[in-house]
Formats: structure tokens, sequence, C-alpha cells
């Protein structure tokens, strides 16, 4: 059983910028939370400070109940994996794994067998003799992962891991890091600036900009129901419109939609895969480019004022670069001042 | 299938050029001070010594001055080394790592003392070791052959924390090493090649520091270099200095592979910024 607890949390740098601002988060026992956002969103500080290498200028960070607001780092029942997996070159894999026991005094037996068995979790058994620096990639990154494993933290807590892996070995041990985590039933706090981890690894996403939460929720959630016009852009692809609502519908060039809200801007936003296209004599739009994928399509289009919009296509084959369509979105959201003030379909 | 002909490597000829004229200079002294010491009998005009032999091997080792002198290099080199390791690796420490008020200037002033001429700068410091009676003594030199190892001991090991990755550092806090531990299971094991490197650079520095040791320690102190010093000039047997010149290079030359084959030659390059 072990909960996190993150409460009016800030972050303030010499300077006076917030790198986070005012920021709440629980985690239930055994939850994998991602903390999503583009850089500079305040993510990493905050996992820093839950791992004790940043002190937050004010707000409470309690483990299990235990406030370790103020502990050093040695002193959190945290464990830590670095994007630069920070292996120590300078011992092997084993002493890497059984420096944090050593430190903990424990007999050199157990401590054998505990790193023989953690070795044999991330699918690196045999491995205790090399040099890390002979490994590659994906394999540091495990060892980095064991090696916080191996103590039993209450708290895993992991910064882009995976960010400098190639796109295979990533959603490979994207797999692997989420099985071990849901077989340990480890409490987890992931950092990420790609949505595709966040979406299919995470219990829930928190949305981080600007060092404040945007939206909390479970990833089909926050993927179906952006509250902000940020994680509508942010998460999947989104056609965001600006334009005006009058006398119910909303008006962007040639294109129109009846939105029942009253008059003033508002941002219209629609998923390609909720835009339909027909061919039509009285086109809104011109198609600009088709791509085939081939399960399915993506056609690229222009409003008459030059707005790029993107649909999905089931049969990219119908379409062909400058043909008049007319657009059906079939699910919208709309925002207003940065919120959500209408949706439709989604 | 086909494939494209393998140009082959054109002889470098102007480097090769360079590295006979850099062998010839640096090797051909060596060689002739080798030949030197095992030489009885060498006269003018003949290319090579009519008689070798180790006569002049058995006078310089039968010489107590000669053994006296090589113990107290010895002892001087080891106790300044460790002295200036202590002093200047927290030192540098503080350097790579922390922020406090003057770091910049104090950082340039442990280089201050090979910003000026070094025989003016021996002279005036022998005058206040004057008034300190510790000119002639042991502790004077140590003291004059610390000044000399400051910019090895501290230019190189802040350049050796400055290269460890602070992740590294933090990744053993996270496992719960105290900030001390940290500094000795991964600062300092990731430095250490580098500055293992320092260290041997002022032994062997201060082993072979002539200027300081002769106007600081005569007449009482007499080290090696300022012992050959004495026969060069009051002797005119080549003989007895090409023997010490031959018998200090073997030390040193062991030393430098050691280093080598423990370190690297990339350890030193890294030192220097490289």
């Amino acid at each position: 059983m072990s909960v996190l607890h993150i409460s009016e949390v800030t972050k303030t740098f010499s300077g006076g910028t917030h790198a986070v601002n005012s920021f709440s988060l629980d985690i239930a026992d055994g939850e994998l939370v991602c903390l999503l956002g583009p850089s500079g969103s305040g993510k990493s500080t905050l996992l820093r400070m839950v791992g004790g290498f940043e002190q937050p200028t004010s707000g409470r960070i309690t483990i299990d109940g235990e406030d370790v607001t103020h502990l050093p780092p040695e002193r959190r029942p945290t464990g830590m994996v670095f994007q630069s997996h920070a292996l120590w070159t300078h011992m092997n894999v084993f002493k890497n794994l059984a420096f944090g026991l050593k430190l903990r005094r424990m007999p050199a037996a157990e401590i054998k067998e505990k790193v023989e068995a953690v070795l044999e979790l991330v699918g690196l058994a045999g491995y205790g003799d090399r040099m890390t620096t002979q490994l590659s990639g994906g394999q540091q990154q495990r060892v980095a992962l064991a090696r916080s494993l191996v103590l039993e933290p209450k708290i895993l807590l992991l910064d882009e891991p995976f960010a400098s892996l190639d796109q295979h070995l990533r959603e490979r041990l994207r797999e692997e890091v989420r099985d071990i985590q849901q077989r340990l039933g480890i409490t987890t706090l992931f950092v990420t600036h790609g949505q595709d981890e966040a979406l299919s690894m995470a219990d829930r996403i928190v949305v981080m900009a600007n060092g404040k939460t945007e939206q909390i929720g479970r990833p089909d959630v926050v993927y179906r129901d952006p509250k902000t016009p940020f994680v509508a852009g942010f998460i999947g692809t989104m056609n965001l419109i600006e334009g005006e609502v009058q006398n119910g519908q909303f008006v962007r060039s040639d294109f129109t939609f009846a939105l029942p809200i009253i008059d003033g801007p508002a941002t219209l936003a629609i998923r390609p895969e909720a835009l339909e296209l027909t061919v039509s004599d009285t086109p809104k739009a011109q198609v600009h480019r088709v791509t085939d994928y081939g399960s399915h399509g993506l056609v690229d289009l222009d409003l008459a004022d030059g707005t790029r919009l993107k649909s999905m296509v089931a049969h990219p084959d119908l379409f062909r670069a400058g043909q008049g369509v007319d657009l059906l979105p079939k699910a919208v959201a709309a925002y207003r001042d940065n919120q959500q003030i209408f949706r439709s379909g989604m | 299938m086909t494939s494209l002909p393998l140009k082959r490597a054109r002889l470098d000829w102007s480097g090769i050029a360079f590295a006979i004229v850099l062998t010839l200079l640096i090797v051909g002294p060596l060689v002739v001070v080798a030949t030197w010491a095992f030489t009885e009998v060498w006269r003018y005009p003949n290319i090579i010594p009519q008689k070798f032999g180790f006569r002049f091997w058995g006078q310089t080792l039968g010489r107590p001055d000669v053994w006296n002198a090589l113990m107290l290099s010895l002892k001087l080199s080891t106790v300044v080394t460790l002295l200036s390791a202590l002093i200047c690796l927290p030192a540098a420490y503080a350097f790579a790592r922390m922020k406090f008020p003057g770091r910049d200037i104090l950082f340039f002033s442990f280089l201050a003392g090979h910003a000026f001429p070094k025989f003016g700068l021996l002279v005036a410091i022998a005058a206040i070791f004057l008034q300190l009676n510790l000119i002639g003594t042991f502790w004077g030199v140590v003291l004059i052959q610390l000044v000399g190892t400051l910019m090895f001991m501290i230019w190189i090991p802040v350049a050796a924390f400055q290269a460890v990755d602070r992740r590294m550092e933090e990744a053993a806090r996270d496992v719960g090493a105290s900030p001390l531990r940290v500094f000795w299971s991964i600062t300092l094991p990731q430095a250490g090649p580098t500055i293992f490197a320092a260290v041997l650079l002022s032994f062997v520095g201060t082993f072979y520091e002539t200027e300081g040791a002769w106007l600081i320690g005569a007449p009482g102190i007499r080290t090696m270099p300022v012992l050959m010093i004495s026969y060069i000039n009051n002797q005119m047997v080549i003989q007895y200095g090409a023997v010490l010149s031959v018998l200090l290079w073997v030390p040193s030359f062991i030393a430098l592979m050691f280093a080598r084959r423990v370190i690297g030659g990339g350890a030193f390059a890294r030192g220097f910024g490289g």
C-alpha cells in the first residue's frame, strides 16, 4: 500500500518564473500516472521534487501519510529512473544493482539473490558481470530500471526513460515496463512528452502546461473529451478552427456549423476521424493532398482562407487533389476563454 | 555485382617527414646521453666510443651523496604530492561544483604563480624564507615545490570533476547514499583516472624540479637534479651526469608506462578539456 499525495506544490526559480504553480495530485496504490506536457511545462521539475532533487518553494508531498517534502533523496522511499540511465560506468551491472543494497547493510548472499531475481525480472539474467558500457541502449535502460526496483521503492519515478531509444525499442520497453509495474503493483509516476507513451501506459494522464494542470483523467477520456483547447491540440491530432459564432452558427471562411451557444469568438475542435468528407458541387473546402496509409487515408484540406484541416477517410481513392468537398463533422467540441463550452458526439 | 575498387591509401610523405624530424629531436639526445653513460673512452673524431663499460656506473653508485640525494628526492616528491593532493583536490571539487563569492578570482589566483618569470618569483620568496629560517630546510623546499604543483593539481582535477555526470551522482543519492558516500563511491572513481594523471604529473614534476630546490634548498638540501647540476658544473667527466640521467630516466619511464596502461591517453586529454 503506497499512496503519493502532492498538495499545492509550487516551485519558483530564482528570477521569479513559476516552474510548477500550485500543483496538486493524488496517486492511488499501484497506479501508474503519466505527467504529459511539452518541454518547459514543469513536469520534470515536479518529478524531481517528488524524488527529492528539488525543494518545493511551498506545498507538501507525502508518501503513505509521511511528509517527505524536505527529506533528501537518500531518505525517501522513491526510486528514480533517469532519461540518460545514469548507470555508474566504473561498476559492472551486478555492482550497479548491489550498491543500494550494500548501503542498507544487507548480507552478501541475500544481495546476490535479490540482484539475480531482479535481473531475471527485466530479462537480463546472467548479465551481472558485464560492464554497463558493453550494453545496448535498451539493456542499459533495463539495468537502470532494475537498479531502482531492486530496492523495492514505494514510489517508482520514471523521467522520460525511453527518450533516447529508437521507436521500435521504445514500444517494446513500454510494454515491458507496464507489465513489470502491474505485476509488482508499484505506484508509479511517469514523465513523458510523448502522447503515445502516456496513452498506452497510463492509468491516468495529467496534462501539464506552464507549470499547471490542464486536465487529469483516464487516457481515453482525455483523448475523447479534452477540457481545454491546449489539451485538444496536444493529445492526438486535432483540427482547431478559430472562428465566430453568429446566430447559432459557427463561421470560418465558407465553413459553417450549427453551434447552439451565445454569439462571440470560439474555437472549434474536430478530430480527423470525426470529419467526414463528401464530394460536392458547392464545396466548403478544397483537397490539397491525399495520403494513403493502407489501412486508412489522410486528406489535407484548405478552407477558402487557407486554413489547413485534416480528415481521416476509409477510402482515400475517392478523393484527389484539387477536388471541392463538403465537410460533415460528426463530433465536435467548442472552446471559449480556454474553457470547453460545448461538446457533441465525442 | 561489382564492387568499387578501394583506393589505395597514399603515403603521407609530409607526415612521415614530420615524424622523423620529431623522432630525431626527441630520441637523438636520449641516445647520446645513454651512450655516454656506458662509455669509458670516447675521443674526437670517433663516431662511436672506443671503449664501452660500466666503470662510471660503479663510481657513481658508489658515492653516498648520490644515494642520499635519491632518497631525499623520493621523500620530497612523496610529501609534496600528498600535501598537494590534500590541499588541491578538495579545492578543485569546490571550484568545479560549488558556487561561492570570488570563485573565479580565486581560481585564477592559483595559476598566478605561473604568470611571473619563475626565477624572479623564487628570489622574492627566498628573501621571505630567509627571514623565516626556511632556507636550506626540507620544509622550505616542500613549500616551494607545492607552489609548482598547484597548476596541475587544481586545473586538471577541476576539469575531471566537472566532467562527472550529475545524474550519476543523483542516482546514487536516490538509492540511499549520503553526499559524502556519493563523492567517495561515484564522483572520485569517475574522476579517478584523470586525477591519477594529475598526481603522477605533479610527482614527476616535483622530482625533476631544479630551480626552486636549488635556490631554497642550498646548501643543506641537495635533491637529485641539484646534485646533477653540481656534477656537470664542477667536473668535466660527462659520464657522471649521463649515468644519473639514465638512472633517473628509468623510474619516470616506468611511471609513464604504468600510467598509460592504467588510464589510457584519453584521461590526460580530458584533463586538459580535450
